[in-house]
């Protein structure tokens, strides 16, 4: 909302040296956003006066015609004498008052103002158009001034064209409907600076009488609970809009249209109330109000044929809909340019119903604004007398004396109030004589009564308690207060939110971070530590990424979560992998220069809960059963977090010291096992074995086990996915459920001998599809308790051992707990290690 | 003593002459001192302290003396030999001390030759950040809540007081489920969490909820999709305003330094009523010490907490939500959102270890 504050001071007495900053702070302590300030009276510089043409000499011979002219201005120039002025613009004659500005001035922009040579005449000066200053975008030709405007050639033309104002953009939020008027600013301001507040709404209006305006049937006092209508009769249809009403509507940023129009839109600026006009001769028969047919149609002002719906509330006459209830009016009944009998409406539209209106057919419109937030529904009389003054004083018309007013308006109900609730919620002392009095001064009637909280379901009270319990009737403009949290909010509003002191609440004793809380941080730390750099990508994913990711048909990984309103319709879905986004980052740094890269992300990943429907209905008055809830909670996807890595380039880099060294798929295993330890899990309740699974490599890829659970994958990722998603060659990721694994155990404690180890080394040579991880598990079951530990040092094949065959060389550690060993001890338990593994997998001592 | 009949040498006897006893210790110390290194120095000491060497000889001639002049002369030589075992002595603890500086400065290396053996790794700011405010509230007692990133229209929108066809409803730009009815969105903040902790737990209820929120903002220097905040809820018996505003500025401080100070403007929430929001100042902005809008508070809602299942008559609570993303921003002077979801390297790599 743009105002400007000469338009405020009409109403609201502010002091009259008042700075724009005190202004300023005011509205933002009312709770109002300031979204831009503008002081017109320092946009144009130098001397801007009033001119009166006296001759014109046209110029030809130019590309397009030129003026020179002699302006009146006044003894402004020092001389008297007329202005010699070049003039681009044709939209004007002799004796016509414009606006100059002489050299020395300068306009917005900085476009200075000299005296200079054009056109083989010397310039001194300029004539303005409305675009030039700064007014508008209308550069269709200079500003030549009204008749009505009383201004003499020399005056200074910035109070005739407004520019000695300031225009505030206000941003109101969605419960003060009424500050959507000079009204309503004008109120709170006088709240804010205690000064006498006049308020146009409060004048005498001519109520109702028994003859209707108009005949008007309301056939959904639900949806409409109040319809109000006169009429003016042989209104001169080329009577224009007064420049004064012209200019406010045009800095408050609404088109100028006609004067009947432009009424309405007036009013609506200066009390809130949304009017509409009709030519009442274009009205075939009776209006009827009621809700459209599913499937009507209605053409509104802005052309658009629109296929209305059972909810939405029309204006209809004989030949049917004729306007789209307080959002827009249509096209055949509207005021056209020679109207002479106009049909005021102010009417009270339920603001739910325009509200889903407006956004059904996306029109969103100042009126649909202000009903949406709340219409003070005392108003479409006042309203009404307003309108209708203006256009007979404007536009010559005769007002009938006859008064339509259908009201279903309810009076209000009194709000409960303890009187000691804000300071109880405010922490601040508000004596109850105070607590009426602010109260009082927003509006509302308060009575000392008995708590009504009874009488009065829709409201949330809080028991009064012993103390004194107010009953308060909020004014009519004020729809959302509706609780005493409401009223406890206007107290501490107008008592001033610095007086809430600080004080700090002392918690009762908390149980710090969750095990899942911490394993999530040891992890990242884990990762981080180890070299790789955490990223957030934004998981929004097209539906060409599975395939791209070569996901068989029935993956799990394929059913995805879909946005109804995605930014990107190329990426409608959310990620059921955080691989997807995540090599989007790695190619994204790889773009930029990085060649060695290790990233990873802990996130959420998103599964549909297929054929789930829709939740249950559930109100607000009360909590949800458990039961309730929990089949509402049911259709809520599954959302795991997921940790995943991608690495390319070297993870050791070359450098002074040596050579570098690739990141390879073991490396991506051993995130993944990092990220199991930080995790908590110990290794022995880890297994590792082949996979093929997508995208990976599927010789090398490895599932990683938790308790016999798969919770990840890790390896190489596969050359086509690699290919097709364009990432350099031999990409390497890994991805695991954090959410997958189980809590960490309490691990008993080892025990730590002082005795000496016996290291033995064998080499053994088994098939080369026997996996390693599985021969070291049969030589730990084979050597008994004496093994302290086993590590494979060396992996060899080679022609001697046969196709086939590879050995694989182990260094195993046996100590005993309460002695040192025997070297009989140690090789014994060798053999038996060595026997299990000849067992199961045919391995053979090397060189044996 | 027993006579050794050796045949008397006048010559041999000479090396008991106190002159010639003298230039063995002179010849001994001069070439001592002119030995630089512990290896020159033991290569000397044969021929000047070895069986062979001067004061060796002259002790064996002793026995030719006559016993009255044993004595002195024996004594004479002790002091020789003692005399050269000290210049030995002495310049040994030279020549190594020197060695030893020699070889730390033979030693010497270049100590700045890069060090980017394996280059190290980061963790995102935001998530520093958002563990610095869940451990901030955690020292106070609080726990960290968490909920669904999807969840459903009622615990986003309606348990918080937002009704369908409220205005307040189309001021937060909802990214929708498909298909249309399907009651769920991308939470559009993280007040889901409030709804979900107040359903699930009893007051008193102090917990603080960081996590990632969606809008459908385009992304631009402001503006991205996908952001993060933080919302801290109490509900407890006799909870006010003014502890709203100690935990804020509490907050505030542990944020923005010891000097950090807040201030509200009256606003409006529909979960919150009375509601402000909130700017903070500090002195290290990086364009001067300024009040900058930092989130939203107030008091929850009655409504809210009836639809949730904790008694309005009863209890009271207040909530607050700051963008950690703004935080972040305006605290380490990020120009521009976009580097926070960009995922440059560089960029965790300078914030991410102790944001």
């Amino acid at each position: 909302m743009r105002v400007t504050v000469s338009w405020l001071r009409e109403y609201v007495d502010l002091p009259a040296d008042l700075p724009t900053g005190d202004l300023e702070q005011a509205l933002i302590d009312l709770g109002i956003e300031v979204e831009s300030v503008v002081d017109l009276r320092a946009t144009v510089t130098g001397q801007l006066v009033v001119g009166e043409v006296r001759e014109i000499e046209e110029l030809t011979g130019f590309k397009k015609p030129i003026r020179f002219c002699r302006v009146d201005v006044g003894d402004a120039n020092g001389t008297g004498e007329p202005q010699e002025i070049v003039c681009g613009a044709r939209n004007f004659a002799p004796g016509d008052r414009v606006v100059v500005i002489l050299p020395g001035g300068v306009l917005p922009g900085g476009f200075a103002i000299g005296a200079r040579k054009t056109y083989g005449h010397n310039s001194n000066g300029m004539i303005c158009s409305a675009k030039e200053l700064g007014l508008g975008d209308d550069h269709s030709g200079i500003i030549v001034l009204p008749p009505d405007v009383a201004a003499k050639p020399g005056d200074d033309a910035r109070p005739v064209v407004g520019l000695d104002d300031v225009v505030f953009e206000l941003e109101i939020t969605p419960d003060r409907g009424y500050a959507l008027s000079l009204r309503g600013l004008a109120r709170e301001l006088s709240h804010a600076f205690d000064v006498p507040l006049h308020d146009p709404a409060m004048v005498p209006a001519p109520v109702g009488t028994e003859t209707p305006a108009y005949p008007v049937e309301v056939r959904d006092p639900v949806g409409c609970d109040r319809y109000a209508a006169r009429l003016v009769r042989g209104v001169d249809p080329t009577a224009p809009t007064p420049s004064w009403m012209r200019h406010r509507l045009v800095t408050a940023g609404v088109r100028s249209i006609s004067l009947p129009v432009d009424i309405t839109n007036y009013v609506m600026l200066e009390l809130g109330q949304p009017m509409h006009a009709f030519d009442a001769d274009r009205i075939a028969g009776p209006l009827v109000v009621r809700r459209a047919e599913p499937g009507e149609k209605l053409t509104t002002l802005d052309g658009v044929q629109r296929v209305l719906a059972g909810d939405d509330m029309v204006i209809c006459d004989d030949t049917g809909p004729i306007s789209l209830a307080a959002v827009m009016g249509g096209e055949t009944s509207e005021v056209v340019a020679g109207t002479t009998s106009v049909l005021f409406e102010a009417a009270h539209w339920n603001p739910a119903m325009v509200g889903r209106t407006a956004r059904r057919h996306k029109l969103f419109s100042e009126a649909a604004k202000r009903w949406e937030r709340g219409v003070d529904p005392a108003l479409p009389l006042v309203a009404l007398e307003r309108a209708v003054r203006l256009l007979a004083e404007h536009g010559g018309g005769t007002p009938g004396a006859e008064i339509l007013d259908i009201d279903h308006v309810r009076p209000r109900t009194p709000i409960s109030l303890p009187a000691d609730l804000p300071t109880r919620r405010v922490g601040v002392e508000y004596p109850p004589p105070r607590v009426v009095a602010l109260l009082e001064r927003v509006g509302c009637t308060v009575a000392q009564g008995a708590d009504r909280l009874a009488e009065d379901p829709g409201a949330v009270g809080v028991a009064s308690g012993a103390g004194v319990a107010l009953s308060v009737t909020p004014p009519s403009w004020r729809p959302d207060l509706t609780d005493p949290a409401d009223l406890v909010e206007e107290v501490v509003r107008l008592d001033g939110y610095d007086r809430v002191p600080s004080v700090l609440p002392a918690a009762p004793p908390g149980r710090g971070l969750t095990p899942r809380q911490c394993r999530r941080r040891a992890v990242a730390w884990s990762l981080s530590e180890r070299g790789y750099v955490e990223v957030l990508a934004h998981p929004f994913v097209s539906p060409e990424l599975a395939d791209l990711l070569g996901l068989p048909a029935d993956d799990p990984r394929r059913p995805a979560v879909r946005l109804a309103n995605p930014l990107s319709e190329e990426e409608p879905l959310l990620r059921t992998t955080l691989l997807g986004p995540l090599l989007g980052i790695l190619k994204r740094n790889l773009g930029r220069g990085h060649r060695d890269l290790a990233l990873y992300e802990i996130g959420a990943v998103f599964h549909p809960r297929v054929g789930a429907g829709s939740p249950p209905a559930m109100g607000v008055d009360r909590r949800p059963t458990d039961e309730e809830f929990a089949a509402a909670d049911a259709v809520v996807p599954a959302q795991p977090v997921h940790v995943a890595v991608v690495l390319t380039g070297d993870l050791d880099p070359a450098g002074w010291w040596g050579p570098g060294r690739a990141a390879g798929w073991a490396d991506a295993i051993e995130a993944a096992r990092d990220v199991l330890a930080a995790a908590g899990i110990p290794d022995e309740r880890v297994e590792v074995r082949a996979a093929e699974y997508a995208p990976w490599h599927p010789g090398r890829c490895a599932e990683l086990l938790v308790g016999g659970t798969v919770v990840g994958h890790a390896g190489e990722l596969h050359p086509v996915v690699v290919a097709a998603l364009e990432l350099p060659r031999r990409t390497c990721a890994m991805e695991l459920s954090l959410d997958a694994l189980p809590s960490a155990p309490v691990t008993p404690a080892p025990t730590v001998s002082g005795f000496p180890p016996a290291l033995i080394d064998v080499a053994l040579v088994v098939d080369e599809s026997v996996p390693a991880e599985q021969v070291r598990r049969a030589l730990e079951a084979g050597a008994g308790e004496l093994l302290e530990d086993v590590r494979l040092f060396d992996v060899y094949s080679g022609e001697q051992l046969g196709a086939g065959r590879r050995s694989l060389a182990y260094k195993l550690t046996f100590r005993a707990p309460d002695r040192t060993l025997t070297v009989e001890e140690a090789v014994a338990a060798r053999d038996a290690a060595v026997a299990v593994a000849a067992e199961r997998f045919g391995a053979t001592l090397r060189g044996a | 003593m027993s006579y050794r009949n050796d045949p008397y040498d006048p010559k041999q006897v000479a090396l008991l002459d106190p002159a010639a006893l003298a230039a063995a210790v002179a010849d001994a110390t001069e070439a001592f001192t002119a030995a630089t290194d512990p290896d020159a120095l033991t290569a000397l000491r044969p021929a000047h302290l070895g069986d062979r060497s001067p004061v060796s000889l002259a002790r064996r001639e002793i026995g030719a003396l006559p016993p009255a002049a044993k004595s002195d002369a024996g004594k004479r030589v002790n002091e020789a030999r003692r005399a050269i075992e000290t210049a030995y002595a002495d310049r040994a603890e030279v020549v190594e001390r020197e060695q030893a500086e020699r070889v730390l400065v033979e030693e010497r290396v270049d100590v700045t030759l890069p060090y980017a053996r394996r280059p190290r790794g980061a963790r995102h700011p935001l998530s520093t950040l958002m563990e610095s405010v869940s451990d901030l509230f955690v020292g106070m007692g609080y726990e960290v809540a968490e909920g669904p990133e999807v969840d459903l229209e009622w615990v986003n929108f309606d348990a918080l007081n937002i009704p369908a066809d409220h205005p307040a409803r189309g001021l937060m730009d909802t990214f929708h489920i498909a298909p249309e009815g399907s009651g769920l969105v991308l939470r559009t903040h993280t007040s889901n969490v409030q709804t979900r902790t107040m359903l699930s737990r009893t007051p008193p209820i102090y917990v603080i909820c960081p996590g990632r929120v969606y809008r459908t903002d385009e992304v631009d220097a402001t503006h991205s999709p996908v952001f993060h905040q933080a919302e801290g809820l109490v509900v407890d018996k006799g909870i006010t305003m003014a502890h709203l505003r100690g935990t804020l500025d509490h907050f505030a401080r542990a944020i923005f330094g010891p000097e950090a100070k807040t201030r509200w403007r009256p606003h409006y929430f529909p979960f919150t009523e009375p509601s402000a929001e909130f700017d903070v100042w500090f002195p290290e902005h990086r364009d001067g010490p300024q009040w900058v809008e930092w989130g939203g508070c107030g008091m929850v809602n009655p409504r809210v907490l009836r639809a949730c299942g904790v008694d309005p008559e009863v209890y009271s609570g207040f909530a607050f939500g700051m963008g950690i993303d703004r935080t972040l921003m305006v605290r380490h002077g990020v120009s521009d959102i976009r580097h926070l979801f960009e995922g440059d390297v560089r960029f965790s790599r300078a914030l991410g270890t102790g944001a």
